[in-house]
């Protein structure tokens, strides 16, 4: 049933990385990120791939979940690889004719590129993974709070969240609901072309867009009459609070950081 | 200690007036409404009270100034002594007046139940640890500890009213409204909030405001208040108010089963005292008559029941050892229906009864077509629709289906445009089209007048009866309706149950009725099928069902009041039959045996 749609992609299991301070997992992985470009060696490398493989180890999460996520950028992949391959001149041709080039340099730099996307793609996979949505809506909430400085809406883009995630499979049960009930009004959502089939939406949206503002003014009310009054004054049933080892992960994080520009250097 | 010079009248209302105006553009008053019309009334602290009305009356608009959601037009109202007009007081007076609102899925703000009923505290700005503790003794209150980590939308409707209802008693209030919180329910559901209501007014001398449209929810309360009109009609005890049986009717509402029941006899010569809400007094009562013989009217001479099934017609419908699995690969796989065979015969109007979850719902999208059996057979008029290669189409052609809440469905500018949308999808040309619409307004009694509005500009009573004209306007054989009264008050019901029953009896049409009210199953439906888990219980006339009521309360059923009723005068040892449909034939048959009796 729709109802049972998983949100994000939230693995649900008991792991050090789950357990984690939504703010270490952010600045580790944004960490993560600027030394895989900062770092073009294959030492470089080697040492994030080494990184990536403990990290997925401890989150318990089989590889074969992690390799999932990887399916739809799949096409991203092939797509930089074909380019870099065929496009990039090199001193070492293997084959020219016209614009295409085929070199040892480009290959090498389409693996260069592929393992750099693929890198990122289960390092950011990890993060959702091992992480709710409403976890990670707090996270961000504390995490860009310094930007209420220069009026962005922090607390009201963060409960914006909240709120989209709690009715998201509402909203996803109506609509199916409201489908059938077209449907028994014969109306017909397969057959014919794409303007046909863009017409026969509008018997669903309209009414799932009027259920819609309906649910949220009552909302809107349910919610004021628990004196909901923006973020101020607000405290937090559930604050983010740090761990040991949540201090010991951003001692990991700044020797990781360390070893890395140490590698740069050297090669 | 402050805390001991509390208030003993929680709410005093003075002349409250809310006026609503409608303004057109250039913001000329163009009409003003009273929704609320100087009403005067007092709460005493750790009061049970009820506010009955039908939908329209101005109880809802009441209900919104009490948590200052709304500010009076004219007159004052104070919650524990603070004036809701004044704006400083604002956040006092939501704190000390909680409310739970009708709609159990627009009211939950987080995606995990603890965490919602720390929503209000958070905004209190309560410390932390505080807030646990105090989670924690709400949903302990309320019995959904077990819950507390569930997401919402895996909870049942009664169990999302309880967590509202943890949620307002998280932030300690004075008293708590509660707008219709259970017309959205079952059965079951219902009893569910109405129990922990009492146990809370009991136990945590919590003040209650229950606005409701549900008779036999306020015969236990303190007080009630009936509004008309944005008046208030009536009040006083239950007894008090349920004596006067004109003024009710006059305000759209209804009396308790057991007090209508009293109320008839009364009218036919017996003298049982005015305003009977409880079983067992009506059982003494009805006691004492049988040894003090009076004259009794208009009471029908013969003994027959009228209730004997009708001879078998035409076979419509053959349902064949039919078994439905959701999502069948997945972790989420659930067996909805199970060897399910029966049949439905041409003409007949056929009730299909269950708790929510029993797999009615599944059961009738297989019968036009929305579902398809996992395995089994579905035969119309002799046909395997299974088997034919036009078969869905032709179904839904023949099968009208109205969903629960159908005006939801309703999208197009106009009334009779929306009405349309069906026969124009079967390939009607707009003029035929329009003489079906037309013709289905008729039926469903929705004037000329309203054929130009937007659907949306309607009440909810009519919204309800163009959403199934929308249906009725494609000619089916067979109308099938889920829920059709829901969420409606005791008038609305009635007028859709009217359309019904003339469409059967007029067209002919064979109409299943798929509710969990037993009252109206009972009332209207010649043969019943009773679902549980996915399986086929029951399927007899509904007398014969009713005879089996235990079994019925094992699968979360209950048989109408009148049954039960009956069964207590039995049990006192007066001999009369306990098969009896409706209030109606509950009296027919006291008075049979009355007579008897005094022979």
């Amino acid at each position: 049933m729709l109802k049972d749609i998983t949100l994000g992609q939230y693995y649900p299991a008991e792991s050090k990385i789950h357990s984690l301070d939504v703010r270490v997992k952010l600045l580790a992985v944004l960490c993560y990120m600027v030394f895989l470009f900062f770092n073009n060696s294959a030492a470089g490398y080697g040492i994030n791939i080494a990184v990536l493989a403990v990290i997925i180890k401890l989150t318990k999460i089989p590889p074969k979940q992690m390799i999932k996520g990887l399916r739809s950028v799949l096409f991203l992949l092939l797509f930089s690889v074909f380019f870099t391959i065929f496009f990039t001149k090199g001193e070492n041709m293997i084959f020219s004719i016209g614009i295409i080039h085929i070199s040892w340099q480009g290959i090498f730099l389409a693996v260069k590129i592929c393992l750099r996307i693929f890198l990122l793609i289960l390092m950011s996979a990890v993060l959702t993974l091992t992480t709710t949505p409403t976890d990670l809506a707090d996270g961000m909430e504390k995490a860009c709070a310094p930007l209420v400085k220069i009026r962005v809406p922090v607390h009201e883009i963060a409960m914006m969240i909240t709120i989209a995630l709690r009715f998201i499979p509402v909203l996803a049960e109506e609509t199916d609901k409201i489908m059938r009930a077209q449907k028994a009004r014969g109306a017909d959502f397969e057959s014919g072309g794409l303007v046909k089939k863009a017409k026969g939406l509008v018997p669903i949206f309209i009414p799932l867009i009027v259920s819609s503002v309906k649910r949220s003014s009552d909302l809107a009310l349910a919610m004021e009459a628990r004196c909901y009054r923006g973020g101020e004054g607000r405290t937090k049933m559930k604050p983010l609070v740090y761990k040991k080892s949540d201090k010991t992960a951003y001692f990991v994080i700044a020797g990781y950081a360390v070893v890395m520009v140490v590698v740069k250097c050297i090669f | 200690m402050f805390q001991a010079q509390k208030i003993k009248k929680i709410i005093e209302i003075k002349n409250l007036v809310h006026k609503f105006t409608d303004r057109d553009e250039e913001g000329n008053v163009i009409s003003e409404k009273y929704a609320v019309d100087s009403v005067s009334l007092d709460v005493n602290r750790g009061d049970f009270i009820a506010i009955l009305g039908h939908n329209g009356s101005g109880k809802s608009t009441l209900a919104k100034h009490i948590n200052a959601i709304l500010l009076p037009s004219r007159g004052t109202l104070l919650v524990n002594g603070k004036d809701t007009s004044q704006e400083e007081n604002l956040w006092e007076v939501r704190k000390s007046a909680g409310m739970v609102f009708q709609n159990p899925d627009n009211q939950m703000v987080a995606s995990v139940v603890e965490e919602d009923v720390g929503f209000g505290l958070e905004n209190l700005g309560v410390p932390t640890p505080d807030i646990w503790k105090r989670v924690e003794q709400a949903l302990q209150a309320v019995g959904m500890s077990e819950y507390r980590r569930y997401s919402p939308s895996r909870l049942s409707g009664g169990q999302k009213q309880r967590v509202a209802i943890a949620g307002i008693l998280a932030m300690k209030p004075d008293c708590i409204v509660l707008d219709e919180p259970t017309s959205m329910l079952d059965p079951g559901g219902r009893r569910e909030v109405l129990d922990t209501l009492h146990e809370l007014n009991k136990k945590e001398h919590v003040t209650i405001i229950l606005i409701t449209h549900h008779m036999d929810e306020v015969i236990h309360a303190d007080k009630v208040f009936v509004m008309n009109q944005g008046k208030i009609a009536i009040s006083g005890t239950p007894q008090e108010v349920f004596s006067q049986y004109e003024k009710i009717r006059e305000a759209g509402m209804e009396l308790p089963v057991v007090t209508e029941l009293a109320y008839l006899l009364n009218r036919r010569g017996l003298s049982l005292p005015a305003g009977i809400i409880n079983r067992k007094v009506f059982t003494e009562e009805l006691r004492k008559c049988f040894l003090k013989p009076c004259e009794i009217f208009g009471c029908s001479e013969s003994n027959e029941k009228k209730w004997v099934s009708a001879a078998k017609k035409e076979v419509l419908f053959s349902l064949r050892n039919i078994s439905y699995v959701y999502s069948p690969d997945s972790v989420y796989r659930k067996q909805a229906l199970k060897n399910i065979s029966f049949d439905i015969y041409q003409g007949e109007f056929l009730g299909i009864v269950g708790h929510t979850g029993s797999g009615k719902s599944t059961l009738i999208q297989h019968l036009n077509g929305l579902n398809k059996a996992s395995s089994g057979e579905l035969l119309f008029k002799g046909r395997n629709i299974y088997e034919e290669s036009n078969g869905f189409p032709a179904l839904r052609k023949k099968v009208g289906l109205v969903f629960q809440y159908p005006e939801y469905q309703l999208f197009e500018a106009t009334v009779l445009q929306d009405v349309c949308f069906g026969p124009r999808n079967l390939g009607f040309s707009k003029e035929e089209a329009e003489e079906f619409a037309k013709h289905a307004l008729e039926q469903v009694g929705i004037g000329e007048e309203c054929y130009e509005l937007s659907p949306f500009e309607l009440s909810g009573g009519q919204k309800r009866r163009v959403a199934i004209a929308g249906v009725l306007a494609m000619n089916p054989e067979v109308l099938i309706l889920d829920e059709p009264a829901a969420a409606l008050d005791p008038r609305g019901r009635d007028e859709i149950f009217d359309i019904l029953k003339k469409l059967h009896k007029n067209s002919n049409t064979t109409i299943i009725l798929v509710s969990h009210s037993m009252e109206d199953v009972a009332k209207y439906t010649e043969r019943m099928i009773v679902l549980d888990c996915g399986e086929k219980k029951m399927d007899d006339i509904p007398v014969h069902i009713f005879r089996r009521h235990s079994e019925l309360e094992k699968m979360g059923l209950a048989a109408p009041q009148v049954v039960y009723i009956m069964e207590d005068l039995k049990k006192a040892g007066l001999q009369v039959n306990t098969d009896v449909l409706n209030i109606e034939e509950a009296a027919e048959e006291i008075c049979q045996r009355l007579k008897e009796a005094w022979k």
